[in-house]
């Protein structure tokens, strides 16, 4: 009988099926962060549970770390809950890298940096966007603080089988479209509902030739289609990545664990719940214009009017969106101003963002009233860069380079909008105040918000000089 | 946690779609170490004006009728965004134990059961005249029968709904997970035994 994927990892990780009650799935890695722990952490103390596989966790602390003079945290509940990460992994000898360490960074930056994720595992994370992880190849999904709290305690999780999507994009994609684009537009087609109670593998000739860094941003993104977990079959892209790695398979363990992982693709003839296409050919650089990720429509687009919507509530969506984005319907994307420019987050904050953002930045100066700031995703990303001598071209462009962290993402460490500020960012969500309380958020990819930043509106970077 | 037991409360109605967890509690008041205490912050950019103190009169669950509602009744896709459990946490705090819409994010619909929530999905047909109840009788009082998967209303709706059946013991018995599954001790630790030798990799000792 043929599986997917998913059916694989899960047939493999399955520890208990009772009859009555819920299945059982092994953790076999699971990341944490500052914000979603702590309530945890008291949970297991108040129980006198304890860690049960202490080495199946890795640590950081990153949402609330400021990116200019990173030690300062002023907001005093802030401080504490950084102090409580802290306390609480020294108590249970976890793995953290902490303020201190010179590899801290935004948890889903830093983990693939130390190849901690392999192939096959079940990955969990107090964080939406640990769907990443799926890049692997790995089954990777956010959970809440109780479930967290659980994973520790038993190192499973109650699970209910999720149905499978394959998302297949063919052909190749036009110049400066991104990893990026390709999960707007797929967000675009599917809705930000479209992929619940789904698991997506995404398949075909335009995914198996991104590199791991864009295979990490599409599957980031698989969450705002509402999906449980993205995938993406492992292949040799994937092991060259690891090999080497802090935590990858070392010795006679690596080509055991290579032939493992070769493995798990889904079979040839396997069965999805539901198949989508798209050609890469279509995907053309992606702005989103709402308050939703499935808001979103090429840069040579016009901004909808809510009567372009069959579905009365994406007409009434589009109607508030409109309202509190401050747009016009009709307006062209490219006339679109912006105050703010962001790149950064889990989604776009790795090397090859910088690298992709330093060459439309090279020689040309930030417009005038726009401030712009880059946040590298973790020390290693900022300190590779800087040997690249990109955090010169950023400088250069009046760009601030500052020091890495979760920053204007979600706003938690005092990096945020203004009421009425309109930013191009890197991040994952548009949602209304996700960048401050009345923020205005345009999603893009690091390339179009480097463009953005020295137009001061967007621009088809297909054609610009 | 507290079982879930059948009751009768007023119906508070929210007409929005995707309501994401950011606008049902916003990052900035994530920071607390603790569970408790969110339902203040619960929609605060929507429920507070500019200053962030004074109620705006604008926003539903505002109204006097709404004062007191244990049950929201929202539109689809409710609870999407991230994984925060401050979301429950917050919603819970604030006095609602039943949310009934068409459709809900996933991590946050498992985050209900751990809260004793009953996140309740229900036709689009169904939704509407439930909508339309509240909004022509605000203040109106649904009962909502775990038990017997039932919801009822003073106009004559009788709404029958589906749950997972182990979800809805925990509810009912208020069970703790941990502990559930703690009883499957010695299947985890035989998976474990197996696992090593499988992937002996990801064991320390390896």
């Amino acid at each position: 009988m043929t599986r997917t994927m998913y059916e694989k990892i899960w047939d493999a990780n399955l520890v208990h099926e009772p009859e009555a009650g819920s299945p059982l799935l092994f953790v076999d890695r699971h990341l944490m962060h500052e914000v979603t722990s702590p309530q945890a952490f008291e949970g297991l103390r108040l129980q006198n549970r304890k860690v049960r596989n202490v080495h199946s966790i890795l640590g950081t602390i990153d949402h609330c770390v400021p990116t200019k003079d990173r030690f300062n945290i002023v907001d005093v509940i802030a401080k504490k809950q950084v102090e409580t990460m802290t306390a609480n992994c020294e108590e249970n000898e976890i793995n953290l890298y902490g303020m201190d360490s010179n590899q801290n960074g935004v948890i889903h930056i830093v983990v693939p940096e130390h190849g901690f994720v392999h192939p096959g595992m079940v990955v969990c994370c107090g964080d939406s966007h640990t769907a990443t992880h799926g890049a692997f190849g790995a089954l990777a999904f956010g959970i809440g603080t109780s479930e967290v709290e659980h994973v520790m305690a038993t190192q499973t999780l109650q699970q209910k089988k999720a149905k499978t999507m394959l998302v297949k994009v063919e052909g190749k994609l036009p110049a400066f479209s991104t990893a990026k684009d390709i999960a707007l537009a797929i967000i675009a087609k599917t809705g930000t509902a479209g992929g619940t109670g789904y698991v997506m593998e995404f398949a075909g000739n335009t995914i198996t030739d991104l590199t791991m860094e864009g295979r990490m941003t599409l599957c980031n993104m698989a969450i705002e289609a509402g999906a449980r977990a993205g995938l993406v079959a492992p292949d040799q892209v994937t092991f060259d990545y690891l090999e080497g790695k802090e935590f990858a398979p070392k010795g006679d363990h690596w080509p055991a664990a290579v032939e493992y992982w070769k493995s798990l693709s889904s079979d040839e003839g396997a069965e999805f719940d539901a198949v989508i296409e798209l050609k890469a050919e279509d995907i053309a650089p992606q702005v989103s214009w709402g308050t939703s990720p499935e808001q979103v429509i090429s840069v040579t687009g016009v901004v909808p009017s809510p009567s372009d919507f069959t579905n009365e509530v994406k007409s009434q969506a589009c109607a508030s969106a409109l309202k509190y984005m401050a747009l016009d319907a009709g307006q062209k994307m490219t006339d679109i101003h912006i105050d703010v420019v962001f790149i950064g987050s889990c989604t776009n904050g790795r090397i090859e963002d910088f690298r992709a953002a330093a060459e439309l930045l090279k020689g040309k100066k930030v417009a005038d009233g726009v401030q712009a700031f880059a946040v590298p995703g973790s020390f290693p990303v900022k300190d590779q860069a800087e040997k690249e001598g990109i955090d010169k071209i950023f400088i250069d462009a009046g760009w601030e380079w500052r020091d890495p962290g979760c920053s204007m993402c979600l706003a938690m460490n005092g990096d945020e909008l203004k009421d009425g500020q309109r930013s191009a960012s890197t991040s994952n969500r548009n949602f209304e105040g996700r960048q401050g309380k009345g923020g205005r958020t345009h999603l893009v990819s690091p390339a179009m918000a480097a463009a953005a930043s020295v137009a001061g509106h967007f621009v088809d970077i297909r054609d610009w000089k | 946690m507290q079982p879930y037991i059948k009751h009768t409360s007023i119906a508070a109605l929210m007409d929005r779609s995707n309501v994401d967890t950011d606008q049902i509690i916003p990052k900035n008041f994530m920071k607390k170490v603790e569970r408790t205490g969110f339902g203040i912050n619960l929609f605060h950019n929507w429920r507070f004006l500019a200053d962030n103190i004074t109620p705006n009169p604008e926003f539903e669950l505002n109204k006097p009728a709404f004062q007191g509602a244990k049950i929201l009744v929202a539109g689809e896709n409710f609870g999407c965004g991230s994984s925060r459990e401050h979301a429950p946490w917050a919603i819970a705090d604030y006095g609602f134990n039943t949310i009934i819409s068409t459709s809900f994010a996933d991590i946050f619909f498992s985050n209900c059961f751990k809260n004793s929530i009953l996140p309740i999905v229900v036709t689009d047909e169904q939704l509407a005249a439930l909508m339309a109840e509240i909004a022509g009788n605000e203040g109106v009082e649904f009962t909502v029968d775990l038990e017997a998967q039932k919801v009822t209303t003073p106009g004559g709706l009788s709404i029958s709904f589906e749950v997972d059946a182990f979800r809805k013991e925990s509810l009912l018995e208020g069970l703790d997970d941990i502990a559930w599954t703690l009883k499957h001790e010695k299947e985890i630790s035989a998976y474990e035994v197996e696992h090593k030798k499988r992937l002996p990799w990801l064991w320390p000792s390896a």
